[in-house]
């Protein structure tokens, strides 16, 4: 186990930058999930952690050692492919033991630490299938087993869980969490998926056009987006977003689409009439009499909670609500944002505005 | 529901004659597809294979219908040194040619599957010695062999290497390394290319998975890419064996058998005794005599080729 230190790293394919100077901490056992949107550089960030890309410039170090000229294998990270890359002639037994055997470690001691990982992720009866005969979720864990089996300082996972169904990704999920609480092995994980991250990270690296969003404990992002793209990115449904202007007559409030009314806690310093972005997430909408007007147009109960789409000042937004409200399309509301749980971003930059 | 009754189509059967219930039998629709295909089969492949044999046990001869000699014609070649000699010819041609077409087949494809400068162009001109008709490479070849004109013997001549010029289709050694190297040079695209085209269907993930295990290149090659790889092996290695060792034009073309018979091959040698000479059916029982190293062959291949177990889908036994 130890640090990762990402610093300032760059990379370039040819003259098209895909990283912008990338730096990202990583704390001995942490466990970091890097998102973002497709082509927003994750994955390719994840590959030179493991030695697979050149670093263009910057610097990677494992522990205390700078690793951006040091072999793959002599990195002593063990990396989880998300097409999951077994050895397809390999028995599931042979798979995990690979990499001791390319080490000439001896058929005793590959053994025992292959029944070992076998043993922590039950894997033990399909010891001596191929990768053929197993399931997705079972080839998921032969490819963790493999990465367990080498007991390395970090481990890396990219996009593990997108090939598996939903029911089983979330099982996985679960059973990858509780595997980090017990062998606190520092781990890298790479996911388009916000669920992933917010569900499974002590770290969240937001990432977007090759540079960090943001960086924070899953709830820090939730709670304080530094910017729109986080807002936008974290949380599901995606947080509503109105554009309008500040008004402060004593009291701060938001002038939305159409002259509606938004309430705002307390309005950044002299931004009177100040063009911004009005944030608000599905569930901290209420039900208030002095809420906005809002007209219902669709409405989908999900059974734990029911979401409802609703056009504020023309513009559509969505509610999410616990209690079973009984609303008809085309019927009128009125909806009121909790103004201490409200985000206002700039409207050119999409930096955060409100503390 | 329960109590609803499910109605039921009338049983038509006296309706239904023969005919009506043949046009609608699968498998005799499918037998009528099948038909074009054994045609083809039966007219240009087993008629004339097993025509062949039959005229293995008669004395037919060029203008004359022959006589059923039972294995005269066998016992005849069996104390014919010159057809053992074309057999032994034939395995050495076939095993030292296979050998090598697989070797450097191998390592162009590994070569082709690197990424470098203008690959497509280097892929697509691996393949022109497999689309120069046999024929004209053979003559190229005859030329660059030849014992006065030989562009080989002048460029060592003047480099000052040799005085004299190499007799190369003259000399029994010489000229067998001659077709041999022909042959090769003819073989080595098709290997090339179907062994490229099998290394890309192993997924790039596979090598980065084993050089993060900690595989060098050499163990990438002998750990993932060559057990990956031995069911296009076994299946281009057949078809390389069988090609090589049923050659003719190549050989026919350069040397014609010779010198002394050196490079005759059972098909030339079939040839020259069946249609140069008139003996038909001696001719037909050198071809006769390919079978059972053919069968072999193949056999080999067959029991090669068997899906290994780990390439078996979803049984979980």
């Amino acid at each position: 186990m130890s640090s990762v230190q990402i610093r300032d790293v760059r990379k370039s394919f040819g003259n098209f930058e895909v990283l912008h100077g990338v730096t990202v901490p990583i704390e001995d056992g942490q466990f970091v999930v890097l998102v973002g949107p497709s082509g927003c550089g994750k994955s390719t960030l994840l590959r030179m952690l493991a030695g697979l890309e050149n670093i263009t410039s910057g610097t990677i170090s494992i522990g205390d050692r700078v690793v951006n000229n040091v072999q793959p294998k002599e990195r002593d990270i063990a990396m989880v492919f998300q097409n999951y890359a077994l050895y397809p002639h390999m028995t599931v037994a042979d798979n995990m033991g690979f990499s001791l055997k390319l080490r000439n470690a001896g058929a005793d001691e590959i053994n025992k630490r292959v029944k070992r990982a076998a043993e922590i992720l039950a894997l033990g009866p399909l010891l001596d299938r191929y990768p053929r005969q197993l399931s997705g979720g079972q080839r998921q864990r032969v490819a963790m087993g493999r990465a367990i089996v080498r007991d390395p300082q970090v481990f890396l996972f990219d996009e593990p869980l997108s090939n598996l169904d939903a029911k089983l990704r979330v099982a996985m999920r679960t059973e990858i969490k509780e595997l980090h609480q017990r062998l606190k092995t520092t781990t890298v994980y790479v996911t388009h998926d916000q669920i992933e991250a917010m569900t499974m990270a002590d770290k969240i690296v937001v990432m977007h056009d090759g540079i960090v969003e943001q960086m924070g404990t899953p709830l820090e992002l939730y709670d304080k987006p530094d910017n729109q793209f986080v807002a936008g990115f974290i949380g599901s449904p995606a947080m509503n977003f109105l554009k309008g202007h500040v008004r402060v007559n004593g009291v701060a409030t938001f002038e939305g689409p159409n002259g509606v009314k938004l309430p705002l806690k307390t309005a950044p310093a002299a931004s009177d009439g100040r063009p911004a972005v009005y944030g608000v997430r599905p569930e901290h909408f209420t039900i208030a009499d002095d809420g906005a007007e809002a007209e219902i147009v669709v409405v989908e109960p999900t059974g734990s909670e029911t979401q409802v789409f609703a056009k504020i000042g023309g513009e559509q937004v969505v509610a999410v609500f616990r209690e079973r409200h009984q609303f008809n399309p085309g019927e009128k509301i009125r909806l009121k944002p909790e103004p201490s749980l409200v985000h206002l971003f700039d409207e050119t930059t999409g930096k955060r505005l409100n503390a | 529901m329960a109590d609803v009754a499910i109605p039921r189509a009338k049983p038509q059967m006296s309706e239904d004659n023969a005919w009506t219930r043949l046009k609608h039998n699968r498998n005799w629709l499918g037998f009528w597809f099948m038909v074009p295909a054994m045609a083809f089969l039966i007219f240009f492949l087993a008629y004339p294979l097993g025509l062949g044999i039959w005229l293995s046990f008669t004395d037919t001869r060029i203008g004359r219908v022959g006589h059923f000699v039972a294995t005269e014609n066998y016992e005849w070649l069996w104390d014919d040194s010159i057809f053992w000699l074309s057999v032994f010819n034939t395995l050495l041609y076939t095993f030292v040619a296979s050998a090598l077409k697989f070797a450097i087949g191998l390592y162009l494809a590994l070569l082709l599957n690197e990424n470098m400068p203008f690959k497509a162009m280097l892929r697509a001109m691996v393949l022109i010695p497999f689309i120069v008709p046999t024929v004209l490479s053979a003559l190229a070849f005859w030329w660059i062999f030849d014992s006065q004109f030989s562009i080989i013997s002048w460029s060592l001549k003047h480099l000052g290497l040799i005085n004299q010029n190499i007799n190369f289709l003259g000399d029994t050694t010489w000229a067998r390394i001659c077709v041999i190297f022909a042959n090769i040079w003819r073989g080595v695209p098709f290997v090339a290319i179907t062994l490229l085209a099998g290394l890309q269907t192993v997924s790039p993930s596979l090598y980065e998975a084993a050089t993060l295990d900690g595989a060098t290149r050499w163990q990438n090659f002998r750990f993932i890419t060559y057990p990956l790889l031995t069911p296009i092996i076994a299946v281009v290695m057949t078809f390389s064996v069988l090609f090589t060792f049923t050659d003719f034009q190549l050989i026919w073309a350069m040397t014609r058998g010779g010198p002394v018979n050196a490079t005759h091959l059972m098909a030339t040698l079939s040839y020259q005794r069946a249609i140069i000479a008139g003996q038909l059916g001696e001719g037909a029982a050198i071809s006769s005599a390919m079978i059972p190293f053919l069968l072999a062959a193949i056999m080999v291949s067959w029991f090669g080729l068997q899906r290994r177990k780990w390439q078996q889908g979803e049984n979980n036994d």
